[in-house]
């Protein structure tokens, strides 16, 4: 897929986060939409994955730590065609695989089951450790978010992956600014996180999340860093592609009503309308 | 039973053993690898062993994520902060994906002597049962330890093995069959049944052998593995003997006492007493002052047994 045609994928993607949680009732679009991006790029340009064989030896894998935002990560491999889009209506159901939070059991691709902070980074640093033990060239990618950052787990892996060199592991934060009870630095400051991560060891590089060139560079820039682990800082906006959701902590954990998805709906489809009009130019 | 070998010292004899045998077993610790003995299997396999410093929690999300990549990993460190500190993490990141880590934790209960309270973790078997498909063990001696880890490692799933930093009698013989998941019976009797675990359990024979001389026929019972637990054995026992007596190393609260009563209370209600340590911390001292303080000895088992008679 070229540039162009993965940004049409993340707007079907913000598309399936909609519908998904409105179906739901329930859920968290706002971070699912300022990750869609990054989330779209992993699994349609930058992993070496397939859908036929979701447990293909060698394969990379996307390790959801934050993660509540499992509806980006359904509606992408839904895309992708690990199972039936029409699935994605049954999140969140009592009986269905879209658990709230993501459980490796039951849905294809799902590398790990998620949902309490801070674990998600933790274990993905442990498949790549297992993967260095192998000689198996997959990559670890660990989606975290910049609240996530306050948990103390968080830095004790960002510790031991510069000590075990892991440059088969990259950390991408999803930095929309905003958590659950506001904007990040009123709730606990995470700020500088770029520092911080250097001061760990680690090689950074600071993008725009939303803009799919930069998402694509930085995934091959961490390719060809050697020795140490690669934390892609991304700056998000919360709700991103919705425009009454976007840099609203409200939207953090509740679902559209019918009249808010209808809206929803209408503005990410006309985006997808001109998005295919610019491809065909 | 002359010798005394600590459980957490068999269990660093048996490391590169298993490492030899299983090409795909990883070695974590938390910087107390001299302490639990993992220092063992790193000698011997440096390449497949990884401190992880002073970061529990971070240990046990790796050691999951090793798992799930089809590592057999045995992660260290003590009781109190295996159980205790990461506890989150095992529900989490192992129990729920059924990630095959054993998690081997060294100086629990009070034996860990003069360290005190803050080391001394009573709570471990009681934390580990509550997580579903979590298989509970607590070798009694070197023995048993060996034979219980060398099963622990054969079988696939989360387990948490529960060893002792103190020096204890070799009570097993190298020829004994000790079976994952089966009770063992120690000593037959028809009056009441002592149940015990882990470094109780020769004190439970020494308690038999004291009401014997009593004229009180004492049945005695290993659970080395608390879950799953062998109701059958259990069930029996209550039906022929009527009284039973628990006696573990741990909180009398959640442990071994509480396994044993759910499953009678279900099949076969009869009294039963409870010895092991009672809703309280300790403190530091010498292994069996502390043990006699506590009430953890086979005195107390007596005493208990005679109060339900």
């Amino acid at each position: 897929m070229n540039i162009k045609e993965l940004e049409m994928k993340a707007t079907e993607v913000r598309c399936g986060i909609i519908r998904s949680t409105h179906a739901a009732g329930s859920g968290h679009p706002g971070g699912s939409l300022s990750s869609a991006d990054i989330v779209t790029a992993l699994y349609f340009d930058e992993m070496n994955i397939d859908p036929a064989d979701p447990k293909m030896k060698g394969r990379d894998k996307l390790i959801l730590s934050k993660g509540h935002v499992a509806p980006a990560q359904y509606a992408a491999l839904a895309e992708r065609g690990f199972f039936p889009k029409e699935e994605l209506l049954t999140l969140r159901k009592l009986g269905a695989r879209l658990q709230g939070h993501p459980n490796m059991e039951y849905v294809p691709g799902v590398e790990m089951s998620t949902g309490s902070l801070g674990q998600g980074f933790a274990t993905a640093a442990g498949m790549a450790i297992a993967n260095k033990l192998d000689k198996d060239p997959g990559r670890v990618y660990a989606l975290l978010g910049d609240g996530e950052l306050q948990e103390g787990i968080i830095w004790e892996t960002t510790m031991s992956s510069s000590h075990y060199k892991l440059d088969n592991l990259v950390a991408i934060v999803d930095h929309n600014g905003l958590q659950i009870d506001g904007p990040n630095d009123e709730v606990m400051t995470v700020m500088p996180i770029a520092d911080k991560f250097q001061a760990f060891g680690w090689n950074v590089i600071v993008i725009d999340g939303h803009d799919m060139e930069q998402i694509l560079d930085a995934f091959k820039q961490a390719r060809t860093c050697e020795g140490r682990p690669t934390a892609i800082i991304a700056e998000t906006t919360k709700g991103k592609g919705v425009s009454f959701m976007e840099g609203d902590a409200g939207w953090h954990g509740k679902a559209a009503n019918d009249e808010q998805t209808e809206q929803a709906l209408a503005e990410l489809d006309q985006l997808l309308q001109e998005q295919k009009k610019a491809l065909e130019v | 039973m002359a010798d005394k070998i600590a459980t957490r010292q068999a269990y660093g004899e048996i490391l590169p053993v298993l490492g030899k045998e299983y090409e795909n077993l990883v070695v974590m610790d938390a910087d107390l690898s001299g302490s639990t003995k993992t220092s063992e299997f790193r000698k011997v396999f440096p390449e497949r062993f990884f401190n992880m410093g002073i970061a529990e929690q971070n240990m046990y999300a790796h050691a999951a994520g090793l798992a799930l990549s089809g590592k057999i990993v045995c992660a260290s460190t003590f009781a109190m902060f295996a159980s205790g500190r990461a506890f989150e993490i095992i529900r989490n990141s192992i129990g729920y994906t059924k990630a095959n880590v054993k998690i081997c934790a060294t100086h629990a209960g009070i034996t860990v002597g003069a360290d005190g309270a803050s080391h001394q973790t009573f709570e471990d078997i009681a934390l580990m049962r509550t997580i579903p498909g979590m298989t509970v063990i607590c070798p009694s001696d070197a023995v048993s330890a060996k034979k219980l880890l060398r099963q622990a490692v054969e079988m696939d799933g989360p387990c948490y093995v529960r060893l002792g930093r103190a020096p204890v009698p070799v009570y097993y013989k190298e020829e004994d069959e000790i079976i994952l998941g089966k009770g063992g019976l120690q000593r037959d009797g028809k009056d009441i049944t002592i149940i015990a675990t882990g470094i109780m359990v020769p004190d439970a024979v020494a308690a038999a052998e004291a009401l014997a001389a009593e004229g009180i026929d004492a049945r005695v019972i290993d659970i080395h593995t608390i879950k799953p637990i062998d109701e059958e054995i259990i069930i029996k026992a209550a039906e022929e003997t009527g009284a039973i007596v628990t006696a573990e190393e741990h909180s009398i609260i959640g442990g071994l006492g509480d396994a044993v009563a759910q499953v009678v209370v279900k099949n076969c209600p009869v009294k039963m007493a409870m010895v092991g340590q009672k809703d309280c911390f300790g403190e530091s001292g010498q292994p069996d002052e502390l043990r006699a303080k506590y009430g953890m000895t086979a005195a107390d088992i007596v005493a208990a047994a005679k109060s339900l008679l």
